[in-house]
């Protein structure tokens, strides 16, 4: 930016104006947030038979946000995130056998099994993890930015991260650096209201988080995280200013955690009254749906083929992952050192 | 009276330095700020300032005069009334300022500046459990949380803080109720800020309170680790004994269950590598509560190291008032003659069942519990070593540099001659820890591992 106040806008589409948008996108975009819910879906369902163990955070109700973000990104763009990945992966094109075979810690998953839900990678898709560490994922995706500015090539970063996050320090160390350098990084944070039972006004002393950049000069939008369009549209807007060399920008995106923090969690820091009123008023995936019958898109019939062939895909990923063996026993020393 | 110039140490390494040039002659007024002359060392050039005023009196050594050594008088400066004639003409030996000796015959020096008086401490002793006591079966979350609130209530100073510890109880459910008794003043909830928030709790332990920090669990520690090292287990030492850090940081340490490399971890020989830091690892119930009572009043910071996997297992407690547990002291879980073996945390309770499978190959094990890793009991390991004259470490971290290559290396030097087999350690291989059930099972110590270690020392 130069030198201009950060400006902090609200980007919503409730009225929505399709005008701009095809019946093929639209249905791409249905597409992927119903495989990431059935995804999930089935890997909760997987854990519950104890076949996947330790740590599993499901993505169900932020569909929209990475669906939406990658539309606005290319071929050659980086994401990083943090533990709750699955979403990401499966939208960058990852292979639901690969990843849901990680999460069942077999030789076919995307880390060999050496990884686990929390902890996967994939070069080819240019998905940098899957981190466990709370926060990290900033300055390792400023890094990536850091690395595209100083070999001058036109990639963005994509790193996204959770409220609770957005209070380590490293965030603003990372902030800091991002806009001295002008690195093409977006932050997205992943607003979806609760850090496991914490909820944000009680963790925060400025809940709009994406004013935070202010005091560096980053720019910050507050963007509808359960409409996919408006989502694109941010992140689109925030591509086109990281690539033209202007630095930084965060998006703040309103979302929400259907599931508990981890399959752990009893979740009673919030009445099921309120998770039921959110799912009932703003899923990302029925509003979609909506619009696409209103622009006559497609009907009940063609959505509900959509879901029968992301059932089987599903259904497939999680046969895969259970006939998968076990990582060979020689495997637990390789991949400690080159 | 006359003031001597001494060559200066321009650099904490410099014992001698090269005079190039005065930049004054005898007889020459001088103020504070002139400068006097050129110094060179190794490393630089640099001007000598004088920061008296008066009268050039004698130079004693020559421009160009190399090697002058660190503190040898280079000119005399006369003040007024001083006698330029009475001045020495040769060069003065090296001028050594008189090390202060500190006078044993003095008062303490007692001053009202003094900042902040160490909190009395009397050192815990381990308390008899007489015959008859009433045993009470707890958890060892249960027993942290009564160790916790018995502490909370007996001292006002003592709080809770961490993330997750008020509302939501504990992520482990160790604060359970706490909130509840002691309010939001003492129970608190943070943000995600372990840096910050370890940071904040050391400040408020430098004024004399008596933070108990909970990490969720260490693995996150290590955002926070500089304050633990730097901040809190250097303060004391760094001020001379003049400021105190009573605090304690604890949670769950070692690897959970499946949870993968970066949240699996055990701490032990990264704390019990400090000085000023005292680190403990429970394993029973009864030492869960008395030692972090103990940690709680102990005037010094304390990693109290938990373990995810034992919170839920269930052991007796003595039903005494004020049940404490001292730091410092190993205790032998179970005698025996063949081996030793010692263990910290879950291990012990592996370390015993490895010393029942081979109870019945006729083996006798004697299990050291550490309980506390730093300080180490050393007495406690090499009384029972020149015993047994075997030695089989076990614990969850690396061996590399690890708790059990430490106990090798003292037993070593302290019992050298009563060893009849090198000593063995039993810890997780090493490589981070996997995610695959298998590769995780393959890497971690269990009981027969140790059993087949005390095996190999004992050459069955
Ligand atoms: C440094 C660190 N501290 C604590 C944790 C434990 N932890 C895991 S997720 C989480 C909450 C994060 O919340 P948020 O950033 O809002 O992301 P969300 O889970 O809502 O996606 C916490 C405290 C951790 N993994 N790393
Ligand atoms: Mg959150």
């Amino acid at each position: 930016m130069s030198g201009s106040s950060p400006k902090s806008k609200k980007i919503s589409k409730k009225k929505k104006n399709v005008s701009n948008y095809d019946s093929t996108e639209l249905l791409h975009y249905y597409r992927e947030m119903l495989q990431i819910r059935r995804f999930e879906e089935k890997a909760g369902q997987l854990y519950g038979m104890g076949l996947i163990a330790g740590f599993c955070h499901l993505y169900i109700g932020q569909e929209a946000v990475v669906v939406g973000m990658q539309a606005a990104i290319e071929d050659g763009d980086q994401v990083i995130t943090g533990y709750r990945d699955h979403g990401h992966m499966l939208t960058l094109g990852m292979e639901p056998r690969g990843v849901m075979a990680e999460l069942t810690g077999r030789e076919g998953g995307y880390s060999k099994g050496k990884g686990g839900s929390m902890h996967m990678f994939s070069t080819e898709k240019n998905f940098f993890g899957g981190h466990g560490i709370v926060g990290a994922q900033v300055s390792l995706g400023t890094g990536l930015a850091f690395a595209n500015s100083y070999r001058g090539n036109d990639r963005v970063s994509l790193a996204y991260f959770g409220d609770g996050a957005a209070n380590q320090g490293q965030v603003y160390e990372s902030f800091n650096m991002a806009k001295l350098w002008d690195l093409p990084v977006i932050y997205v944070i992943e607003n979806n209201h609760y850090a496991m039972g914490t909820a944000i006004v009680r963790s925060s002393s400025e809940t709009h988080l994406h004013k935070r950049g202010a005091s560096f000069g980053i720019p910050g939008v507050e963007v509808d995280g359960m409409d996919v369009l408006a989502v694109k549209e941010a992140g689109e807007m925030a591509v086109a200013h990281a690539r033209a060399g202007k630095g930084p920008m965060i998006l703040e995106m309103k979302t929400y955690r259907y599931r508990g923090h981890s399959m752990s969690d009893p979740a009673k820091y919030r009445t099921r009254e309120e998770v039921n009123s959110v799912r009932a008023q703003s899923d990302p995936i029925e509003q979609l749906k909506q619009t696409i019958f209103e622009a006559g898109f497609a009907d009940e019939a063609a959505l509900k083929e959509i879901d029968k062939e992301i059932k089987a895909i599903v259904n497939d990923a999680a046969d895969f992952a259970k006939d998968s063996p076990e990582p060979d026993p020689s495997e637990l020393y390789t991949d400690v050192l080159a | 009276m006359a003031i001597e110039i001494l060559m200066p140490a321009l650099s904490p390494t410099m014992e001698e330095g090269s005079l190039t040039k005065w930049l004054v002659k005898e007889g020459d007024p001088i103020q504070s700020g002139d400068i006097l002359a050129e110094i060179e060392t190794d490393k630089a050039t640099m001007e000598i300032e004088s920061v008296d005023d008066g009268i050039m009196g004698k130079l004693l050594v020559d421009a160009g005069s190399e090697n002058v050594a660190v503190n040898t008088v280079i000119a005399v400066l006369l003040e007024d009334g001083d006698d330029a004639d009475a001045l020495p003409t040769a060069t003065a030996p090296a001028h050594q300022p008189e090390p202060s000796k500190p006078d044993v015959a003095d008062e303490p020096a007692t001053t009202s500046e003094t900042l902040i008086s160490p909190p009395a401490f009397e050192p815990v002793v381990q308390m008899d459990v007489p015959a008859g006591t009433k045993m009470v079966e707890t958890t060892i979350r249960d027993a942290l949380r009564d160790a916790m609130a018995e502490e909370m209530r007996r001292d006002e100073d003592v709080f809770l803080i961490g993330e997750e510890v008020a509302q939501y109880q504990g992520a482990y459910k160790v604060s359970r109720e706490m909130l509840e008794e002691f309010g939001s003043r003492r129970v608190i909830d943070t943000p995600i800020t372990e840096h910050g928030f370890a940071g904040l709790a050391v400040g408020a332990a430098f004024t004399g309170l008596r933070p108990v920090v909970e990490f969720m669990t260490f693995n996150f520690a290590m955002q926070a680790i500089d304050h633990i090292i730097n901040s809190a287990a250097k303060t004391r030492y760094m001020s001379g004994g003049q400021m105190a850090c009573p605090i304690v940081f604890r949670g769950p340490n070692g690897a959970a269950s499946r949870v993968g490399a970066q949240h699996s971890q055990d701490y032990a020989p990264w704390y019990g590598h400090v000085p000023g830091l005292k680190v403990v690892a429970p394993y029973d119930a009864a030492d869960a509560k008395g030692l972090l009572k103990s940690a709680i009043r102990d005037p010094n910071p304390v990693v109290f190291l938990e373990h995810e996997l034992m919170y839920g297992e269930t052991f007796d407690v003595p039903d005494v008032e004020d049940w404490l547990v001292p730091i410092g002291q190993a205790l032998v879980r179970r005698e025996g003659t063949d081996a030793t073996i010692t263990a910290h945390s879950r291990m012990v309770g592996f370390s015993l069942q490895a010393a029942e499978i081979l109870s019945q190959e006729g083996i006798s094990v004697e299990v050291i519990d550490l309980r506390t890793i730093r300080p180490l009991d050393e007495e406690t390991i090499l009384a029972s070593v020149r015993k047994t004259n075997r030695l089989v470490t076990a614990e969850e971290s690396w061996g590399r540099m690890g708790i059990g290559a430490e106990i090798a290396a003292m037993v070593t030097e302290g019992a050298f001659d009563y060893l009849d087999a090198p000593p063995k350690r039993v810890h997780q291989v090493e490589t981070p820890l996997a995610y695959a059930a298998n590769l995780e099972s393959l890497s971690m110590p269990n009981p027969e591992r140790i059993a087949q270690a005390v095996r190999e020392v004992c050459y069955v």
